[in-house]
């Protein structure tokens, strides 16, 4: 039996690697699939948790999770293609009009 | 060790490595494949955690259907090379440091309150099987789980209103 | 009024009246006299004053009926604490005598006023300033009448200050000219000059009026009298005070030593204005005061002694000045300010019945001599007026502007051009040196008396000098202006006076001559009546020897006068035979012994130069420039514009307040950086965030 600590950590390594992705990476999809890493790594976390306690919800949560996932990455690849449209450029350096 | 333990390892190294891969690379295209074999392990993950329906559903929805999306996306776009200037230099840097500051207190955290408390239940055949899951959703979550379809409409709406080419009178 | 008691007491509600005659005369004058001819202006003023006189004569009448004082209340003045005064007529027979003369002597003058102002103002070239004259002219009566008329020493005062204020007014009536009537400050100084040498003698009667009310708690004749007899002591300081300071006050207003220098310069004013203010009545009223005040000097021998000193140095004194002067009515000027010294000399020996007597006297002949001169004068005038309007070309505007028809020089002869004038001014010379049988020599002749009788010696001898030098300077006169051939062609030229300038005069005339009537020695019929009002006269004895040593030096001195001026006459351009015989001294005569000079000297040039350094530099420079300018509005702009809004207001407040925004804006601009707009620092954001979080809560 591979203790739940373990699962976490791994879910851990996933969770920075992913954090590390948006922040150093400049092609916005790669951001976006290194933030799909991160929703990952939690849901690994969160099965885990729920082998161990014998709890299903865990599982149900992961489900939403996943779904809400898809949305996400459906509305904003749109909005990619979309600042692409009028930018014509995917670096995420120069979208930086919303500024004070 | 047994090979629970042994098979752990093996997938979690791929799963690293993979995720490595995918923030390293250059091209976007190989990055999102990098990718797809990391849900690929994650599902192998969730099978060995007794969580069958959730491990076919991270193989059909996250690899099947969303990186399949974010390959079409990529290459709609075209892979242009980003151009190496750099305009916030201390980004990086920064970014690596909290990375790991994040890292040593995740291992921190790790290794003194890993002590599960209570006794552990026994596993069940039954306990992840799709029918558990649908009864769960169906019963308990109904609510969540029609909000959730309402949200893939809207998010179905948003993509095709966002993406739809502007009217000349608009 | 109490017309109640009118019908037991005479005539005696007649006593306003004295007043009110002449200012509704005055005031007839201004209101009407625009429209009325000069007839008519010159008549209604001298039926003001003749009222007036027919008044003081009713009521002398009801006097002589009942002999004490009457006192008619007309209002309420002053009841303030301890002072209840109120507007008391006294009629006494003292009052009464001074009403006489002013009034009837006034009449006379006004009428002969009528024709010398016609003629003056038409020489002056201003007709319509003749109203003016005798509106001022009625003022002064009614001024001296409520003078003569007081029962209180502030009625008198009130008077007093009446008639100072007509005599600066009448003697600068031409004021914008000088005598000769060129343009010049040269009138309106002297008007001022008489203002202020009587102000300073007011100053000393206001010294004494307070003293009186202090110490007897009343200024009501009566009552000081009364409250003057509780103290006992002879010569009490108090007593010897008041006295003096009155004496100030008489110097001031009848110009004695050292207060007359104003009345000389007086001569300025039209000649009816010299003879009615500055020898019968004005200058009087100082002897008037001293006979009044007559129980408070007895009181105070060492103050009779100052006063008969003073008068009689003044006598002398003026009377050597009279030898030296070259303009007629300085001549009179002197010699009015002389007998001025006999009268305070009498009075203040005690002598009241003489003083007043030689007042009577004095009024007469002194108005005859100077309204004569006045006739001179017109005469000289009309000669000269008819020798430039005569004469054409250049030779008529080479005739002098500066002719002065008052100079002694320009005359001579003139016995055969104005022979009226002549005889009554002969008439005039006579009385005044002291000549028997005329009204002068009674008069002097009984000071003179009580002066030898009352052992006041160097007094004596003093008068005596005088009348002497008296006798010499009018004989002089005589014999410079009357005889010898005319040094002038406009004394040729002269012409006599119309009657109503020569009537009036022949009434004076007739009073200088049986004048002495008035009090012959053996009748006392003035002692006898002033009598009844002052309880210390008594009778002057007549000394023989006195009277035959004053007439035999006035007879010498005019007999030295002829020796030197009517034996080789003058002639035109020839210095005074006086002058080449006394020289130096003569100088001195003919410059006023150079008091004036002194004073200005002494006392004006040190005052003058006081107050320029107080207004230039104590008020000037130090008061203004110094201390309003640099200390106060230094330091209330130095308050206000560096240290309140400079440094507190703009550096402080402002800078406080603007640094706040200032600094908000400075932080806000600095917070600003964070929003880069860039995503990815905005990702770094969060994962400090969520690093921090993560540490407190591994941490914990």
């Amino acid at each position: 039996m591979v203790p739940v600590s373990y699962y976490v950590g791994l879910s851990a390594i996933l969770f920075i690697i992913g954090a590390l992705g948006v922040l150093i990476r400049r092609n916005p999809l790669v951001i976006f699939m290194s933030i799909e890493l991160m929703l990952n790594a939690g849901n690994l976390a969160m099965v885990a948790f729920t082998r161990t306690f014998m709890v299903l919800e865990g599982q149900i949560f992961v489900f939403f999770v996943m779904t809400v996932a898809a949305a996400e990455v459906a509305v904003g690849l749109a909005l990619i293609v979309t600042i692409f449209r009028s930018r014509h450029s995917i670096n995420i350096d120069l979208m930086n009009t919303l500024k004070g | 060790m047994s090979i629970e333990l042994i098979l752990f390892f093996l997938l979690a190294l791929v799963a690293v490595g993979s995720a490595l891969g995918m923030l390293f690379s250059r091209s976007a295209v190989y990055a999102a494949l990098y990718l797809v074999l990391n849900f690929g392990t994650v599902a192998v993950f969730y099978t060995l955690l007794n969580a069958p329906f959730i491990a076919m559903s991270q193989v059909s929805v996250y690899a099947g259907a969303i990186m399949v999306l974010f390959l079409f996306v990529i290459m709609l776009l075209g892979t242009q090379s980003v151009p190496s200037s750099e305009v916030l230099p201390w980004q990086r840097p920064l970014a690596i440091i909290l990375a790991i500051v994040l890292a040593a207190e995740a291992g921190y955290a790790l290794f003194t309150r890993a002590a599960v408390s209570g006794s552990i239940p026994p596993m069940t055949e039954t306990f992840g099987s799709p029918q558990a899951v649908g009864r769960a959703l169906f019963n308990q979550y109904l609510l969540p789980f029609e909000i959730t379809s309402v949200l893939l409409l809207v998010a179905m709406i948003g993509a095709i209103v966002l993406t739809r080419k502007e009217k000349g009178n608009r | 009024m109490h017309l109640s008691e009118a019908g037991s007491m005479g005539l005696f509600f007649l006593a306003p009246w004295v007043v009110f005659f002449p200012v509704i005369g005055l005031l007839a004058n201004i209101a009407l006299g625009r429209r009325w001819s000069e007839k008519t202006i010159g008549a209604v003023a001298s039926a003001a004053s003749g009222l007036a006189f027919v008044a003081s004569a009713l009521l002398a009448l009801s006097l002589a009926a009942h002999p004490e004082p009457v006192r008619w209340l007309i209002g309420e003045w002053i009841h303030s604490g301890n002072l209840q005064l109120d507007w008391v007529f006294r009629v006494d027979t003292l009052s009464v005598t001074m009403m006489l003369v002013v009034s009837g002597v006034g009449t006379l003058i006004h009428v002969y006023a009528i024709g010398y102002m016609h003629e003056d103002v038409r020489f002056k070239s201003d007709p319509g300033r003749f109203r003016r004259f005798f509106v001022f002219l009625n003022l002064f009566i009614a001024a001296m009448m409520i003078l003569v008329s007081g029962d209180s020493y502030l009625m008198l005062f009130v008077g007093w200050e009446g008639v100072g204020l007509c005599s600066f007014l009448l003697i600068g009536f031409w004021y914008e000219m000088d005598t000769l009537g060129r343009p010049s400050w040269a009138n309106s100084d002297a008007a001022k000059k008489a203002m202020i040498a009587n102000r300073i003698g007011d100053f000393g009667f206001l010294i004494a009026a307070f003293l009186i009310f202090t110490a007897f708690g009343t200024l009501q004749f009566d009552g000081v009298f009364e409250a003057a007899k509780g103290i006992s002591a002879i010569n009490s300081p108090l007593i010897v005070m008041i006295t003096l300071f009155l004496l100030l006050g008489v110097t001031g207003k009848s110009a004695q030593i050292p207060l007359y220098v104003w009345l000389p310069d007086a001569m300025a004013g039209p000649t009816p204005v010299s003879a009615l203010i500055h020898a019968a009545t004005m200058v009087t009223a100082g002897v008037y005061l001293v006979a009044r005040s007559a129980p408070l000097y007895v009181a105070a021998p060492l103050a009779q002694l100052i006063v008969a000193t003073v008068g009689a140095i003044t006598a002398l004194f003026a009377a050597t000045i009279a030898v030296g002067q070259f303009d007629i009515k300085k001549v009179l000027a002197y010699s009015t300010i002389s007998q001025l010294g006999f009268m305070v000399a009498g009075v203040g020996m005690g002598a009241f019945a003489a003083g007043m007597f030689h007042l009577v006297t004095h009024a007469f002949f002194k108005a005859l001599l100077f309204l004569s001169a006045g006739s001179i004068i017109l005469g000289l005038e009309r000669g000269h007026h008819h020798l430039a309007h005569s004469k054409r070309g250049p030779a008529s505007n080479k005739h002098e502007e500066s002719f002065d028809p008052n100079d002694m020089r320009n005359m001579g002869g003139m016995r055969k051009s104005m022979p009226v004038t002549f005889w009554l001014y002969i008439i005039g010379t006579l009385a005044l040196a002291g000549i028997p049988p005329f009204a002068g020599f009674w008069s002097k002749d009984e000071i003179l008396a009580d002066a030898f009788g009352e052992g006041f010696t160097l007094v004596y001898w003093l008068l005596t000098a005088a009348a002497f030098f008296t006798a010499f300077y009018m004989g002089r006169q005589i014999w410079m202006v009357f005889f010898g051939k005319a040094r002038h062609e406009a004394a040729a030229k002269a012409v006599e006076s119309p009657p109503i300038i020569t009537v009036p005069l022949m009434v004076l005339a007739i009073l200088s001559v049986i004048g002495g009537a008035l009090n012959l020695p053996g009748l006392h019929t003035l002692t006898g009546w002033l009598e009844h009002t002052i309880a210390f006269i008594h009778p002057g004895e007549f000394q023989f020897n006195v009277a035959l040593i004053s007439t035999g030096l006035a007879l010498g001195a005019i007999a030295l006068s002829w020796f030197i001026y009517g034996l080789r006459p003058m002639k035109a351009g020839q210095p005074d035979p006086l002058r080449v015989a006394l020289g130096p001294i003569f100088t001195g005569m003919n410059r006023k012994w150079f008091v004036d000079e002194f004073y200005q000297a002494v006392v004006l040039n040190p005052y003058r130069r006081l107050c320029l350094f107080l207004s230039e530099v104590i008020e000037g420079r130090f008061w203004h420039d110094w201390f309003h300018e640099k200390v106060l509005a230094g330091t209330y702009n130095f308050l206000t514009r560096i240290a309140l809004n400079r440094y507190a207001d703009q550096r402080g407040i402002d800078g406080f307040f603007n640094g706040v925004g200032q600094w908000t804006k400075d932080l806000s601009a600095g917070m600003r950086q964070i929003q880069n707009g860039f995503v990815r620092s905005y990702a770094l954001a969060v994962l400090v965030g969520v690093v921090a979080m993560v540490s407190y809560l591994v941490l914990r």
